[in-house]
């Protein structure tokens, strides 16, 4: 089967920032993917190459198999990108840019599927507002409908949700999922790592323009599955002060890999005669994966 | 290529209309007012001492074709490289730049909306200036396509322009240190044949004194240079200006990183 995205090798330098350094990535259709990575990763170099904004120094990058070089009319028209900045034209009203974007693709007498998408974003009754007249908001549910406009099978969202307030976070991503039920491969780059853990079957970490991740959500979280024990308790062994994340006057965090060793932890505590006066326990969440493979990749 | 899909250039050429229609009253009744108070004063000092065309035209009658062209042109200027400049800056080019625009779209889209302000804004000078001097149209052939010709220029330098600044200053360099001074020396309110022989040479080598003189020819029949060869010159000049603005398009100059 044709991947949804297919990345390969491709690397982009500016100036003495090597942005990307090899990256190869293949993303299959109907997928949930996230790309996630700290400021600067080049999350957004790789989109604006996917999206023929920016061209690679080496590599290829297709889209549903066609290059977005050599095949660019077809590459993309099969993507729709949601761009991270907030931008709009000024000069038109929800409705005009919706329909224009439709029209940049060829698209004629889009009316139902615009009307669709206006309701889908909250923004029939602004259908007719000048885009300056927006809030934030509203500009980057505009965004997302211009990405959409033309019904793409591959949709790339780059922090499409910033700025965007929780209700309508909430129905934002309710419509996202639809479109991915429907058989839409959706790539989203997000901060908000809670979304992503919710959202995405598969995740990529870059850093420093490099893959230092790449695999499914589950595995990620298992790979790195652990439990974060916080205790209070007056004093610790020696065997376990090296599994001490932080200390806090007389509690302790604690990194273990399993419920088996929690076990033992309080088997040894037991066995040297430390009252332990509270205990809570917190599993391993993808902001600590995260966490743990940006510290360790370097 | 999909059925479904046919070709952007013609939403982006609706929205390059859209744009300057929506601010008419900048775009196109402002210029025009420009052009009527520079006939009412040139007219009005000029008329009685100067004479063109060995005194078979009176002098308002020949500045009513040049400040036509004159409008026509920067005007087909103005409205591409605002266009571009204003996208680039505010960012909203991505628009353009995300569908599967070809730089051949691009560039038809921007240079004929340009051309079609260039003209609205030329037709609309003569409408409210014809009045004031008896105006003949020889050859109105020739004189359509000098407009057309010379606002396709304009609107493809005002494009490349766009694309080149960074910032509206320097736009504005473009505009007022080589647009303006080529456009105003370039026989709108003169015949060169009254000017030395020294400024006659150098006038020779203004691109746009063929477009001016080559416009007026429509009007009057006479002009200082033979139709033809400003034609020539004019139509060389733009495949040459088009053949560049196609392959910055297509290299993604200041446009694709």
């Amino acid at each position: 089967m044709t991947p949804a995205v297919e990345i390969l090798r491709v690397e982009r330098r500016f100036g003495t920032v090597q942005a990307l350094a090899g990256v190869d990535l293949v993303v299959g259709p109907g997928e949930f993917f996230g790309l996630l990575g700290p400021n600067g990763a080049g999350k957004t170099t790789l989109i604006s190459i996917l999206a023929g904004l920016t061209r690679a120094d080496a590599g290829t990058a297709r889209v549903l198999g066609h290059d977005v070089v050599d095949d660019y009319r077809s590459a993309r028209r099969l993507l729709g990108v949601v761009p991270q900045e907030l931008v709009f034209d000024p000069f038109f009203t929800v409705r005009e840019t919706l329909e224009i974007q439709a029209g940049y693709f060829g698209l004629r007498n889009s009316d139902d599927w615009i009307d669709e998408l206006l309701h889908h974003l909250d923004l029939t009754a602004r259908a007719h507002s000048n885009m300056r007249a927006l809030s934030g908001g509203m500009k980057r549910r505009v965004l997302v409908g211009q990405a959409l406009v033309h019904k793409p099978p591959v949709i790339v969202l780059d922090e499409p949700t910033a700025g965007v307030d929780v209700e309508l976070r909430q129905s934002l991503w309710a419509f996202i999922r639809k479109l991915n039920a429907d058989g839409h491969t959706i790539i989203l780059t997000t901060h908000y790592l809670e979304e992503a853990e919710a959202l995405c079957g598969r995740i990529a970490m870059l850093k420093a323009g490099r893959i230092v991740a790449l695999d499914t959500k589950q595995n990620l979280l298992s790979s790195f599955a652990g439990l974060t024990v916080r205790l209070t308790a007056d004093s610790l062994p020696e065997d376990w002060q090296p599994r001490i994340l932080r200390r806090d006057e007389q509690s302790y965090v604690l990194s273990l890999s399993n419920y088996a060793e929690l076990e033992r932890l309080l088997a040894t505590l037991r066995a040297h005669e430390i009252a332990v006066t509270e205990l809570s326990l917190q599993e391993a969440d993808l902001e600590q994966v995260f966490l743990r493979i940006m510290a360790r990749a370097h | 290529m999909n059925p479904a899909f046919g070709s952007g250039w013609l939403t982006l050429l609706y929205k390059e209309l859209l744009r300057f229609w929506k601010v008419s009253f900048q775009t196109i009744l402002a210029p025009v007012l420009t052009a009527l108070l520079y006939l009412l004063i040139f007219s009005h000092v000029l008329e009685a001492h100067v004479s063109v065309f060995d005194g078979r035209v009176r002098y308002t009658a020949f500045l009513i074709p040049g400040l036509v062209m004159m409008s026509v042109l920067q005007n087909a200027f103005a409205n591409s490289s605002s266009s571009m400049i204003q996208s680039k800056i505010t960012g909203n080019l991505i628009f353009v730049l995300l569908p599967p625009l070809s730089p051949l779209d691009m560039y038809a889209a921007y240079v004929l909306g340009a051309m079609v302000r260039g003209v609205a804004v030329g037709a609309g000078v003569l409408a409210v200036t014809v009045w004031f001097a008896p105006l003949s149209l020889e050859h109105p052939l020739w004189a359509l396509i000098f407009a057309l010709l010379g606002s396709a220029i304009l609107g493809t330098l005002g494009l490349i322009a766009g694309i080149w600044a960074d910032k509206f200053d320097q736009l504005a360099a473009f505009q007022n240190f080589l647009i303006m001074p080529l456009t105003f020396l370039s026989g709108v309110f003169y015949s060169i044949h009254t000017l030395p022989p020294f400024w006659q040479a150098l006038s020779r080598f203004n691109p746009f004194f063929y477009m001016i003189d080559g416009f007026r020819y429509g009007f009057f029949g006479l002009s200082d240079i033979a139709p033809e060869v400003s034609l020539a010159i004019v139509a060389a000049a733009c495949l040459v200006l088009t053949g560049l603005t196609l392959l910055i398009l297509q290299r993604g100059y200041k446009l694709r990183h």
